[in-house]
């Protein structure tokens, strides 16, 4: 799960790194009042919403007066934001962060990630702030300097000041950016987060540091356990279709082609994609309706598929495993009595009693094509497409 | 032999009085798996399916002697089963859970290096479908009938693409030593690494079969591994050529976030370490019976 930069950084401060004073607003008129709690005479109004590069895509707007924050916030509420990591279609953005300008002398790169390698939590830190982590690996990889964090007991003093050195601070600089540095990481090793990104942290006029953008994403198997996390979601900012899926059990991403495939289990459904491809199609997606398939699953994965105006052809490939296919079949027969669906459908089934599973599919009114093997379910998918286009 | 688990296997099972514990359980019974007893906090005393309920994995380990365990754990508890089991002396443990925190599984890692490496744990999982010794002993959910008995240590990341290797084998003949499936959560038990080193080293094992997919080094970590280590010929598949970049395709691990990881890259880097890749998922089990041909001469 991702989070908005305000509320980021609102969980940064908790754990001592200072951050620019600021506060969220949702009209130019609540903007305005802002700008005119936090005082002084430069504000820099930030879209808020799941991505960075939002700069680039126009989302930051430095502002002079409190006439210039209420128009920045008219100008950006609303808007369709598109930047590379948002996809094509962009986010809307539904509220902004209305922050005090701030002097800087230097700007710093701080991420922390899981290191899958030596499983255990990296910090990555650059002297070439304000750079993404990939510019910079690509542009200054000797810039990088990475250190390992030994989970059982967590970061050390030392680790932190030897990456404020090594970063070229000076003096007061370096104990105020080590402070920063823990506090990141005391954020991601309690919260259990997946990535922590400060980008920039920067060093300011007056030799503070600050985190002046942040990025933070969770991880959802560990949600239960961090209540308050959790209500900080924002559905706005994810795939609508997306949602639905999961918050239905199913693991649902949308992708460019026109055959919808029900599949069970990730590696299948990667495999059964890859095949579609290899026949001369595209999938419209990948969806994963899990090892236990209910109908009542069916019926939701029908319904998120069929309802797609992508998708053509629908391609359902199962194996059973601890489902049986005779249950899978009666799923499916199930989902179509209650819902229809105007694509043609291929059928594969296989594994654990498959030939009732065949027969159940058979004595039912659906119509269906047949497929016996993954190869033979992709072929016929890709010409069931065809057929429609002659 | 096989690896991992063997018809002597002692069989405990944690989470065993759940509904789904004692559905798997039941199953791995009639598959001819010696389950010797299980674990219930609080049951302790009871006799389930036939068979003892304990209420810690010492207790089990003391009055049965076994040796390896599989859970069947709530997310929330099972890192604290995974560390028990370590802690009482399972020599192999498979854990089937889906959903358990990452940070969890950094601890239990941490945890198991507390033993030395000869009396140490493996853990197979989470998120997986276990290990099976076709023949000998199954320790997961998978459907044991289409595992044919053989040659072939099979090591896979999905459950289902597993049983569709396995499936395409068994339909050309073509057996299995032990297929032991590692999961798809980015941090796991145990990798492809560790489970190629038990193969060179079991006789019944002839050729290696690894299924990876996108995201994650650990593939590619097996083929400096193979490269160096291993003499037994290695073929793969890697899963998700058309996954496009930092979305997470179902399996927690399965994102492509760095260079190195997605599917294309994995093939390249597996074949210059000189491992067979089958092109695509359906001929999974052609390309394992033409380098067993090769190897017959």
């Amino acid at each position: 799960m991702n989070i908005h930069e305000y509320q980021a950084k609102e969980i940064l401060s908790r754990f001592g790194v200072s951050i620019p004073k600021g506060g969220v607003a949702y009209s130019p008129e609540n903007a305005k009042d802002r700008a005119t709690e936090l005082g002084g005479d430069l504000w820099v109004v930030k879209a808020q919403i799941h991505s960075g590069a939002r700069g680039k895509a126009g989302g930051i707007i430095v502002c002079k007066s409190e006439q210039e924050v209420s128009d920045a916030a008219n100008k950006l509420l609303g808007k369709t934001l598109v930047t590379h990591q948002t996809g094509p279609e962009g986010k809307t953005v539904q509220r902004i962060y209305v922050e005090e300008g701030t002097d800087i002398k230097k700007e710093f790169y701080l991420g922390l990630v899981f290191d899958r390698s030596t499983e255990s939590i990296m910090v990555v830190a650059s002297s070439e702030g304000g750079m993404s982590v990939e510019e910079i690996a690509e542009e200054k990889p000797e810039s990088l300097i990475k250190t390992r964090i030994e989970a059982a007991v967590g970061m050390q003093a030392y680790q932190a000041r030897e990456i404020a050195f090594a970063l070229g601070l000076e003096s007061k600089a370096i104990n105020r950016c080590a402070q920063a540095i823990l506090g990141a990481y005391k954020a991601f090793s309690t919260s259990d987060a997946t990535m922590v990104e400060i980008n920039p942290l920067v060093l300011t006029g007056d030799d503070h540091v600050l985190a002046l953008d942040c990025k933070m994403s969770f991880d959802d198997n560990a949600l239960y356990r961090n209540p308050e996390l959790a209500e900080l979601r924002d559905k706005s900012q994810e795939d609508p279709k997306e949602t639905y899926a999961a918050d239905r059990g199913l693991n649902y991403i949308p992708l460019d082609g026109d055959i919808g495939n029900i599949i069970n289990g990730a590696g299948l459904a990667m495999a059964s994609m890859d095949m579609i491809q290899l026949a001369g199609g595209q999938p419209a997606n990948f969806l994963d309706v899990g090892g236990g398939a209910t109908p009542e699953k069916f019926v939701k994965a029908f319904k998120l598929i069929s309802g797609d105006p992508k998708v053509k052809v629908i391609l359902i490939n199962i194996f059973a495993g601890i489902n049986r296919c005779d249950w899978v079949a009666q799923g499916i027969v199930d989902a179509l009595n209650q819902i229809t669906i105007n694509q043609p459908l291929v059928i594969r089934l296989a594994g654990t009693n498959v030939d009732e599973g065949i027969k159940i599919l058979k004595d039912s009114k659906i119509t269906y094509t047949e497929a016996f093997t993954l190869e033979d379910a992709a072929n016929k998918a890709v010409k069931a497409l065809k057929e429609l286009g002659a | 032999m096989a690896i991992l688990i063997t018809k002597e296997s002692k069989i405990i099972i944690q989470g065993f009085t759940g509904k789904i514990g004692t559905f798997h359980a039941e199953e791995m019974i009639e598959y001819g798996t010696n389950v010797v007893g299980g674990v219930t906090p609080g049951k302790g005393g009871q006799t389930h399916l036939d068979r003892p309920v304990f209420n810690t994995v010492k207790d089990a380990v003391r009055e049965t002697g076994a040796d390896a365990s599989i859970l069947f754990v709530p997310p929330a508890f099972a890192a604290d089963s995974a560390m028990e089991a370590a802690d009482a002396g399972i020599k192999t443990l498979v854990a089937i859970t889906d959903g358990i925190p990452a940070h969890d599984m950094i601890k239990v890692k941490r945890y198991m290096r507390r033993y030395k490496a000869e009396d140490r744990m493996t853990m197979v999982g989470p998120n997986c479908a276990g290990v099976i010794s076709p023949g000998k002993c199954m320790l997961g959910i998978m459907p044991g009938h289409i595992y044919k008995e053989g040659n072939v240590g099979v090591i896979g990341r999905s459950g289902t693409l597993g049983y569709e290797a396995a499936q395409q084998m068994k339909d050309l003949g073509i057996g299995i030593s032990t297929s032991v499936g590692i999961g798809g959560d980015p941090i796991n038990g145990s990798a492809f690494r560790d489970h190629l080193a038990k193969f060179e080293d079991d006789d019944e094992t002839r050729v290696i079969l690894m299924i990876g997919e996108i995201g994650g080094p650990q593939e590619a970590e097996a083929a400096e591994y193979a490269k160096k280590n291993v003499s037994k010929p290695v073929i793969a598949y890697i899963a998700g050529l058309t996954a496009p970049k930092g979305k997470r395709m179902g399996h927690a691990g399965a994102i492509v976030s760095a260079g190195g990881e997605s599917a294309a890259e994995k093939v390249e880097i597996l074949k210059a370490a000189g491992i067979t890749i089958a092109k695509n998922p359906s001929v999974i089990g052609e390309t394992v019976e033409s380098v067993l041909k090769q190897l017959d001469g």
